[in-house]
């Protein structure tokens, strides 16, 4: 029997050579089988190779082309080699994960219906068919899932608006538009597991009455837009999207649409406007876009780990999945661990689990060796953390007590040489390129930041820059349209108070 | 050998291009991006000579078209190079020293971002973020993603493109 051959073929993992590790192993042995799996997660160790075995998927990782050969023959052999990890599961790393949005990211061919299927796939749309929309609604309520965006609002009381809209036409749009440093959740889950994604999407479309979905995906995200575009069309061929789903005789029909480099539009008016086919600006709410979203129409806009989480909801139940989690967190999160670490990667866990074992159980610490310094969590509109702070646990209100935001859950350690007033001005700055220009605290507020930055490095009359940056940070967060304008001072004024000394002015070189 | 036949080839190529676009793409709902897109697909960029045609078949005003044009970073007006380096500007890249990357790769190239170098071979780009955020400092060059770009790794990239 052929064996199977896993070779992921998620971005991470193709930017560290996992086609020509593909190529390498087609070209050598013929009677296998390969499979392009998505990622682990666990990427220091792409590419990581898998093979099937009675006891399990076996790895091997990181693995070149160069170590095919080897590889192959110890596999043939049943033989050891320096780069097997073992039984992938077993790893401490995946072992100690709490996987339910990413149960198969990394285990099924992303491309296929019937192993989508195998492994527990519709289960949670089949359910929801035979169950009153309100019914379905509930059920999501229920679990306590809160938007996985950043925002962190109840996805069920978004959906109960759309429901009890009375209107011709309705859409479901999911929020690709991953731009936040720091994070690939998305971007792993719809490489990995796009049919999670797509069956979130229609029971969200089942329960709102809603029959064509959209998926605005960031452009600089190739390699996702291709596995959507590729699991959607044989969602289709299978009945499980299209004209009469599963027979039931309900519609849903589902497009890719792709973005165009603007941070902006992660944001939800922002989006919308963009798929109408504008300029990214924002939208002065109400009305919200549950009531008058897309084209005029009551519009569902979730984000992509948010609408992948509601299949495990549905199959499972609302009660099994908010037993996960503390207080009003419920649930598990994805979390991404990026930057300076050893061992970054995909960290699925209930909330409650502490920065400081991120950081340091699973990440490793620094990849250079030296003491962390701080970590910025939520991207780039989140706080820095300092070390004293690595004990507080991933919890929305626990976050909030200490100045940070959880976000989306992209977590990016520094070391001791970041320069922290620099990150602070980097803040400023990234504000100022992506600004969709409509409200002037952002449009402006970004550039002065800068400036002012600028001036108190340069020792001219610090004091009084410094109050002048105090001033706009707090003209930026009460006059700013959305979150851009409004969270950007978010780091800088972390910065400035965990890192005061970083912003003392330097000497001239 | 810019002759006036060159010059009006390369018109009609662009003229098929864009009027390609707009017979795809021209009927679904909300349909500029995505006509847009064909567009750059096609020529790798959106001539401004296109933008009034796109209007008229959208039955937009010239304004909205150029306006969505220079709205996204994306799109481009101007041919770029034969090959584009995207360098990652985002914290998680200057984290691994990304920083020390973008610096290197503006004195390499000769060029800033978004500018063309002179034998047209390389145009450089600012991007922030392309998901990579683990192996930093991340690069795409014509597409193709890379991991862990120091200084060196980004000589032997670019010079690997070059020879193409």
């Amino acid at each position: 029997m052929a064996t199977r051959i896993y070779v992921p073929k998620d971005a991470t993992a193709l930017s560290l050579g996992a086609d020509e590790v593909a190529a390498a192993i087609a070209a050598a042995a013929s009677s296998h089988t390969l499979v392009r799996n998505g990622s682990r997660g666990m990427l220091w160790l792409e590419p990581l190779v898998e093979v099937e075995t009675p006891a399990g998927r076996v790895g091997y990782g990181p693995v070149a082309a160069g170590d095919v050969p080897g590889v192959l023959a110890a596999i043939a052999n049943e033989g050891a080699h320096p780069l097997c990890i073992g039984l992938v599961e077993e790893h401490p790393y995946l072992k100690s994960q709490q996987r339910l949005t990413f149960a198969r990211v990394g285990v099924v061919d992303p491309a296929s219906v019937s192993d989508y299927l195998a492994h527990g796939g519709y289960e949670g749309l089949q359910k929801a068919l035979a169950m009153a929309p309100a019914e379905v609604v509930k059920t999501v309520t229920d679990s306590g899932l809160r938007g996985r965006g950043g925002a962190a609002f109840p996805t069920g009381i978004k959906w109960k608006t759309v429901h009890d809209q009375l209107a011709p036409q309705k859409y479901v749009t999911c929020n690709a538009d991953e731009g936040d440093s720091g994070t690939f959740a998305d971007r792993m889950l719809m490489e990995g597991d796009p049919l999670t994604l797509i069956e979130g999407m229609t029971i969200a479309a089942v329960a709102v009455g809603a029959t064509q979905g959209y998926i605005y995906c960031r452009v600089e995200y190739p390699e996702a837009i291709a596995a959507l575009r590729t699991a959607i069309a044989a969602a289709n061929a299978a009945g499980y999207l299209g004209a009469n789903l599963c027979g039931s005789g309900k519609q849903f029909d589902l497009d890719v649409r792709v973005a165009a480099g603007a941070y902006i539009c992660g944001e939800e008016t922002s989006m919308l406007e963009s798929l109408e086919g504008k300029r990214g600006e924002v939208r002065v709410r109400p009305p919200l876009p549950a009531i008058k979203g897309l084209f005029g129409c009551p519009t569902v806009v979730n984000n992509v780990i948010s609408l992948a989480s509601v299949p495990v909801i549905l199959a499972k139940g609302a009660e099994h999945y908010k037993n996960f989690g503390v207080g009003r967190s419920m649930g598990t999160l994805p979390l991404q661990l990026a930057g300076n670490l050893k061992r970054g990667g995909l960290v699925e866990r209930a909330f409650g689990v502490t920065l400081r074992e991120l950081l340091y159980d699973y990440g490793g610490g620094s990849v250079s060796g030296r003491p962390l310094k701080a970590v910025q969590v939520g991207g780039p509109l989140g706080a820095y953390v300092p070390v004293a702070h690595f004990d507080t646990p991933i919890d929305y209100e626990a976050f909030a007590a200490v100045g940070a935001l959880v976000g989306h859950g992209g977590i990016v350690a520094f070391d001791d040489s970041a320069d922290m007033a620099q990150l602070a001005r980097y803040a400023f700055e990234f504000c100022a390129v992506e600004s969709c220009g409509k409200c002037t605290p952002c449009r402006i507020g970004s550039t002065r930041g800068a400036n002012v930055i600028d001036g108190m490095l340069a020792g001219d009359r610090p004091d009084e820059q410094r109050r002048l940056l105090d001033d706009l940070c707090e003209t930026m967060i009460q006059g700013s349209l959305c979150g851009l304008g409004g969270m950007t001072p978010f780091p800088v004024q972390s910065a400035l108070k965990h890192f005061p000394e970083d912003f003392a002015p330097r000497r001239r070189h | 050998m810019q002759g006036d036949s060159h010059v009006s080839s390369a018109e009609a190529h662009e003229q098929a291009a864009v009027e390609s676009a707009i017979e795809r793409f021209g009927q679904q709902p909300g349909p500029l991006l995505v006509v847009l897109h064909g567009v750059q697909d096609a020529l790798g960029y959106i001539p401004p000579t296109g933008i009034p045609r796109i209007a008229a078949a959208l039955n937009l005003s010239r304004a909205e078209v150029h306006g969505v044009v220079t709205f996204y970073h994306y799109f481009r007006t101007h041919p770029p190079g034969r090959h584009v380096v995207q360098v990652c500007r985002a914290e998680a890249c200057q984290a691994r020293g990304g920083a020390a990357l973008e610096a290197h790769a503006k004195a390499r190239l000769g060029i800033d971002f978004h500018e063309t170098t002179a034998d047209g071979a390389t145009t450089l780009e600012a991007v922030y973020c392309l998901g990579n955020c683990a192996t930093g400092p991340a690069v795409r060059i014509d597409g193709r993603l890379h991991s862990a770009v120091t200084p060196a790794r980004f000589d032997a990239l670019v010079a690997g493109q070059e020879a193409k």
